[in-house]
């Protein structure tokens, strides 16, 4: 027992027990239930009943059952392969959607440290510009996956997809340079710990949302454009390109794909929640002095997931209420308006920071 | 430690491989491919005197080349797409109008 | 340590060797972006890790997928099969190259290298301060000119983009 224990506290072993956790009982499940979910909500909004008929003897689980007979389905489908395509780019192509999206997790603390036990797999310098550099490399996803599928409508969802991921990184940087200055870090634990502190006495604690609230809604945005979800949705464009970039793709590979769209819901979500939401601190949990340890740590579990799953639900509802951008309304707004709004924020704020601090 | 004879060669080796792939290619694009390659074979010694001599002058620098490296691919990208429009080629060869 | 980096070296020697040989150009440029990887991977081995960030965000995340953008917008499926001819040109080109490699290479490893004085930023300097307090601070104090020129050219450069690659409308 002593020996395992050991063994466990190697930190090259407790990270990878880390990933484990995090990805396998965090952004997998979730992402899983979200296409449920997803479907259903759309149901819901559009007054239908939603799937409901996989079934085990009377059992339906409220289409849970669908999540298994879908899995089950895209094992079984056949992988085609397109006349002409790059074959060793197509295969390669839905691997990079994925490691993207799964990585964002790895520097999110899902909980407060105990002791020297972090709820946390790395705790790096740069912190958020390593998200920045791994969701940079989504992009090559769409774009060799339109390349290689030898299809002209796969084409121009891989060109759509670059111009636009590119275009969209440049503020979803820029928006995120107010936080980094008011927190005066890079580094996500210390951001998450600015926002346990308060204004006026015990009133509003110090949200991302409430010192940015521009910035909130500027990286928002630029973080929708990313996964390429609706409203921003013209590289897959389903009117106009039928499904993009991933149109040949089938079976197990066209659910990497999905797959990877939805755990990169439960990423943005994820981040949204510790850079605007307080991350895993509960607001003025700290006037009950007496707490147990253990019972703040569920607390904080349980309002960071709560966050998370209100804006899962957010995106999906943006997804079924707003209509979708035109490829080149969705360029001008992010160059003409998004650029220009995130430029001004952070001259307000330094000005803000400059004047008052 | 890595010793940093063995990482200036690797440097070495890569700034080599990208002048070969300057000299030998004749695709336009690969050739600026190399350049890049290039740069990025001095941002490695860069780092690696600026560690090795406790300085943060190397490290600084590579933020200029980097920016140089950027600006530099956008003009000479944009510059390709001009001369594709006309000669419908990224054979360097082609592109012979001010050749004597 | 020391056998990551090898692995790492080799891995990126053989990024870069693909460059040179690879036909397609989407394979030389995907060949390129494993080589800038592994580079980061070697930045963060010498404790620069920020470099490495900014290196995988701009090079593999914005450079690359700029020159992947032009390649699928020209997607010329001959683009591969510029071959250059000249044999006596390919052996001077190899031989120039390895006189090159002999005198960076044995420029570095010279015994009586001359390195001058020690800098004042050692590492438990820049742990303390955190690197890119350092940087940003070197930035706007030592080298302003440097970087208010840097920014100029960046202007220049969109600027120029722009200009050049407009499409002219008669």
């Amino acid at each position: 027992m002593d020996i395992l224990l050991e063994i466990i506290m190697i930190p090259a072993v407790l990270a990878l027990i880390k990933i484990v956790v995090i990805i396998l009982l965090f952004a997998l499940p979730l992402g899983t239930l979200l296409t449920l979910m997803e479907r259903k909500w759309s149901a819901m909004i559009q007054d239908r009943v939603g799937p409901n008929r996989a079934n085990i003897g009377s059992f339906t689980g409220h289409g849970l059952l669908h999540l298994a007979a879908d899995g089950l389905k895209s094992i079984f489908k056949e992988d085609c392969i397109p006349r002409g395509a790059n074959k060793f780019l197509y295969l390669l192509a839905p691997f990079f959607g994925m490691i993207s999206a799964v990585a964002i997790f790895s520097i999110i603390p899902i909980a407060g440290p105990i002791g020297d036990f972090t709820f946390q797999v790395a705790d790096v310098e740069p912190g958020l510009l390593f998200i920045f550099a791994i969701t940079s490399l989504s992009v090559y996803g769409a774009v060799l996956a339109g390349y290689s599928s030898n299809s002209k409508f796969a084409l121009l969802g891989g060109t759509r997809a670059s111009a636009q991921m590119i275009s969209y990184e440049v503020f979803m940087g820029l928006a995120l340079m107010g936080v980094f200055m008011v927190y005066g870090t890079t580094r996500v634990s210390g951001i998450v710990d600015g926002q346990n502190e308060y204004w006026f006495g015990n009133l509003i604690p110090m949200w991302g949302v409430f010192t940015q609230p521009l910035g909130f809604i500027l990286f928002f945005t630029a973080l929708v454009a990313e996964t390429k979800r609706p409203p921003f949705d013209a590289p897959e464009g389903e009117s106009e390109l039928v499904a993009g970039y991933f149109l040949e793709y089938s079976g197990m590979r066209w659910s990497a794909f999905m797959l990877a769209e939805y755990i990169a819901i439960v990423g943005v979500s994820v981040l949204m929640t510790t850079l605007f939401f307080g991350g895993y601190h509960v607001p003025w949990l700290h006037l009950w002095e007496s707490a147990p340890q253990w019972l703040v740590t569920i607390l904080q579990i349980i309002k960071f997931s709560i966050v998370t799953i209100f804006f899962c639900w957010f995106q999906i509802q943006l997804r079924w209420t707003v209509p979708k951008f035109r490829f080149d309304q969705t360029m001008s707004l992010g160059w003409k308006k998004l650029l220009p709004l995130s430029l001004l924020n952070l001259f307000v704020t330094a000005f803000v920071i400059l004047a008052f601090a | 430690m890595i010793p940093i004879e063995h990482i200036l060669l690797l440097s070495a080796l890569l700034f080599t491989i990208g002048v070969m792939g300057v000299m030998l290619r004749r695709n336009v694009i690969v050739i600026f491919m190399s350049i890049e390659l290039m740069l990025n074979a001095v941002n490695l010694s860069f780092v690696t005197f600026a560690r090795s001599m406790d300085s943060m002058t190397g490290v600084v620098f590579i933020f200029f080349i980097i920016v140089v490296a950027a600006a530099e691919a956008v003009v000479g990208l944009s510059i390709i797409l001009s001369i594709y429009r006309t000669r419908k080629t990224l054979n360097i060869e082609e592109f012979n109008l001010l050749k004597w | 340590m020391l056998i990551i980096f090898y692995i790492f070296a080799a891995l990126s020697v053989f990024g870069a060797l693909g460059v040179l040989f690879l036909r397609n150009p989407i394979h030389s440029a995907l060949s390129l972006v494993g080589t800038f990887f592994c580079l980061g991977a070697i930045y963060v081995m010498l404790n620069a890790e920020f470099v490495a960030v900014i290196q995988v965000l701009v090079y593999a995340g914005a450079i690359m997928v700029l020159f992947l953008f032009v390649l699928m917008l020209l997607s010329s499926k001959d683009s591969g099969d510029y071959v250059n001819k000249w044999t006596i040109g390919k052996i001077l080109a190899g031989l120039l190259s390895l006189g090159i490699f002999v005198q960076i290479a044995g420029l570095f490893t010279a015994e009586n290298l001359e390195l001058g004085p020690k800098g004042t930023y050692p590492l438990e300097v820049v742990e303390e301060v955190g690197s890119i307090a350092l940087i940003g601070r070197l930035l706007f104090t030592d080298y302003i000119l440097a970087f208010e020129i840097i920014a100029v050219l960046l202007l220049v450069a969109v600027i120029g983009a722009v200009v050049i690659a407009k499409r002219r409308f008669q």
